[in-house]
């Protein structure tokens, strides 16, 4: 049972449209491109509460992308979140003093870390701490605290 | 009553004996699988009949599928306008869930079923047992390789079967309701993870293959060698496959997507 | 020795004793005709030396190996070495005659396909169909798809060729030809055959023994030459073909009789 030339190529062309496919998926739908992500810079930060941020959650400056969460671990001395952050190469020129804070996108959206420039000369660079930082709003906590003004101040 | 309680024993006993027997035949297909190898071209013969011949259906259906989802999406969105997340909405159900399951309830109807066909009848006209005398082993030489050209073909089916309908997603989106297209894709990359969701996807899809092949081949090969026998395991396979698809589709999911 | 040693086989479909003790001798290099009426289980019992079926109760050995104790591959070595001729066919129907005769040579051996051809278009000259090569089992008639499920059945010249019912549906010139290449086979390469079948003129003529089954023993076995002499009537009935004797042509049931004044409508 030979098979003709015209089946083997067909199936070829099955096999290589599925993985086109893939392909897609991988590339243009969904986010494999971040995962080769450029070489960066490791820098910790740390916050006293991080509220829903994730690894991999965005890292930003001004709206523009810097580099992503690499690690989130809990600080057994201070119990605050430890964050690391992975900064992309080519952003190489961030102060030192600059301040990290945690946002939401929109009201109820996804939570990313916000980078603002300090005014230093020096730079940040692998292994460096970013002391400034102001932890999440958690959306309970605000409400509490509100409701609890409100009662004081009846 | 006793008569009752009686054949539903028996009934018990035979979905048992069915249970063991399915087993054991899919024990010997995965053994003849490693020797199909060395003769490939017997395995691509099988792809083109079960994988290329579905593969009109799937581009048909996961067009239009992913131009209903990007309606259906746009509707519901625009009332909290957030219609720039249809990609998100619309990668994600597919690539998720529609994509491996559609794509599979497909698969069975129009594979599965021909296989059982296929093999019950070379079972009902003695060309098994022919090829068991010439101590050619039907289960590796007929069995194995569909088994397999199934299990490749499934998650190709899948992908292109998502990667299409994200399209007729974006045509319907973009195209027709004017929803930015830079939003559609930067929404939908940001939003739809390669290992959390595609890969999941695939993972579900390489199942689901796995699965609906093994039924497939199974009924034919334990069909009742009579026309209606042959009929009747054809059927078997297409409503048997759908339960396991779901199913399977259920816990899956849960094990997953559950634990976020 | 036997090549094939039949020793107490006992085979049940459902209650019915399809073989209730039966012993048969398979000689090396002769020609052993199996026969006896239709629905005896002649079939069955080719199935029972190939191993497609187990036995109830007692042994088969083929070439001193018991058939039903051997592993799965021991099996089909020994399946290598033995051709069945089914009754009906059992052609593959997606491929052409030509891949069909050419299938247990691909599947057992790594000849070039220039020596696949020679052999498989020897074999189909054997037969008559050569020149049908190229045409598919849908479309032959059922005495040329015996033909070709011959062929096929002698392609890797096994020691031992079982053919159920192989003149069945054969005009007479066929059936000469094929009566002939039997014998041939049998003599040139030493094979053993045993031949199921109805035709008594044609098999006595080639067979070195006959045995005579019926209801499930056997009832006579001998050369053709004892089995024409036989005193017993119901040998001479079968060998004749004559309607009336002891031999039963109907399904074993109740009496015609009965039946029809029963009544019952269901049936
Ligand atoms: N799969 C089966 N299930 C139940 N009974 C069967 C089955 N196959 C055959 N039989 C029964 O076994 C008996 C023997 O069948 P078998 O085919 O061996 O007969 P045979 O001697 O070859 O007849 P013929 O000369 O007509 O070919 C028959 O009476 C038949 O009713
Ligand atoms: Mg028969």
């Amino acid at each position: 049972m030979r098979q003709s030339k015209s089946t083997e190529i067909t199936v070829g062309m099955f096999v290589a449209a599925g993985l086109v496919a893939l392909f897609v998926l991988a590339m243009k739908v969904s986010n494999f491109t971040d995962f080769t992500d450029e070489a960066g810079y490791q820098v910790v930060a740390e916050f006293e509460n991080i509220g829903g941020l994730k690894v991999r959650s965005p890292v930003t400056m001004a709206g523009v992308r810097v580099g992503r969460v690499a690690a989130i671990d809990l600080s057994p001395v201070t119990y605050n979140a430890h964050v690391t952050l992975n900064l992309y190469g080519s952003f190489d020129t961030i102060p030192t003093d600059t301040a990290a804070s945690i946002y939401t996108a929109g009201l109820l959206g996804e939570q990313y870390i916000g980078l603002e420039a300090g005014a230093e000369d020096e730079f940040l660079k692998d292994g460096d701490v970013i002391e400034l930082t102001q932890p999440a709003l958690v959306l309970e906590q605000i409400i509490g605290q509100f409701l609890f003004s409100k009662a004081e101040g009846e | 009553m006793i008569d009752t309680i009686r054949s539903l024993g028996r009934w018990g006993l035979s979905v048992f004996e069915r249970l063991g027997r399915g087993h054991l035949l899919l024990l010997a297909i995965l053994r003849g699988v490693p020797e199909l190898f060395l003769r490939f071209s017997l395995v691509i013969q099988q792809l083109f009949s079960v994988g290329v011949h579905s593969v009109l259906i799937i581009l048909i259906s996961g067009l239009f599928v992913g131009m209903v989802l990007g309606l259906q999406g746009y509707n519901t969105l625009v009332d909290f306008g957030a219609e720039e997340s249809l990609g998100v909405l619309v990668a994600l159900s597919l690539v998720r869930e529609l994509g491996p399951v559609v794509s599979a309830l497909l698969f069975a109807g129009r594979a599965g079923s021909a296989l059982t066909a296929e093999i019950g009848l070379m079972k009902s006209t003695e060309q098994l047992s022919g090829m068991e005398m010439m101590a050619v082993d039907p289960v590796r030489r007929v069995l194995a390789p569909r088994f397999l050209a199934g299990f490749i073909s499934m998650p190709l089916l899948a992908a292109i079967f998502s990667a299409v309908g994200v399209f007729g997603g974006f045509l319907v989106g973009h195209g027709l309701l004017g929803v930015d297209d830079g939003a559609f894709w930067s929404q939908m990359q940001a939003k739809t993870d390669w290992y959390e969701d595609v890969l999941n996807g695939v993972i579900k899809s390489i199942v689901f293959g796995f699965v609906v092949t093994w039924i497939a081949l199974f009924e034919g090969y334990d069909a009742t060698p009579t026309s209606e026998g042959v009929g009747r395991a054809t059927t078997r396979t297409v409503v048997h496959s759908a339960f396991a698809i779901l199913g399977l589709d259920f816990v899956l999911t849960a094990l997953m997507f559950g634990d976020v | 020795m036997p090549l094939v040693k039949i020793r107490d086989l006992h085979f049940y479909r459902g209650n019915r004793a399809i073989f209730d003790g039966v012993n048969i001798d398979i000689h090396r290099g002769k020609i052993t005709a199996i026969m006896g009426p239709s629905g005896t289980g002649k079939t069955t019992l080719l199935s029972l030396i190939g191993g497609q079926l187990r036995p109830d109760k007692g042994t088969i050995e083929v070439d001193g190996q018991n058939v039903h104790t051997l592993s799965h591959s021991e099996l089909y070595a020994l399946r290598k070495r033995m051709g069945m001729l089914f009754q009906s066919g059992a052609l593959l129907t997606d491929i052409n005659v030509f891949d069909n005769v050419a299938f247990p040579i691909r599947e057992h051996t790594k000849l070039p396909e220039t020596m696949v051809r020679d052999l498989v278009l020897m074999k189909l000259q054997s037969v008559g169909l050569r020149c049908a090569r190229n045409l598919m089992p849908s479309e032959l008639s059922g005495g040329m798809a015996r033909r070709v499920a011959l062929a096929r059945a002698v392609t890797l010249d096994p020691m031992m060729i079982m053919y159920d019912e192989p003149f069945t549906g054969q005009d007479p010139i066929s059936m000469g030809t094929l009566v002939n290449l039997i014998h041939r086979m049998n003599d040139a390469m030493g094979l053993t055959s045993v031949i199921v079948s109805h035709d008594v003129a044609e098999t006595a003529e080639i067979a070195d023994y006959i045995y005579l089954l019926s209801g499930g023993k056997v009832i006579e076995k001998g050369s053709p030459e004892q089995l024409k002499r036989s005193s017993s009537q119901w040998v001479q009935q079968f060998m004749q073909g004559l309607p009336d004797g002891p031999v039963p042509f109907h399904y074993p049931g109740t009496d015609f009789a009965d039946d029809l004044l029963n009544g019952e409508v269901s049936a």
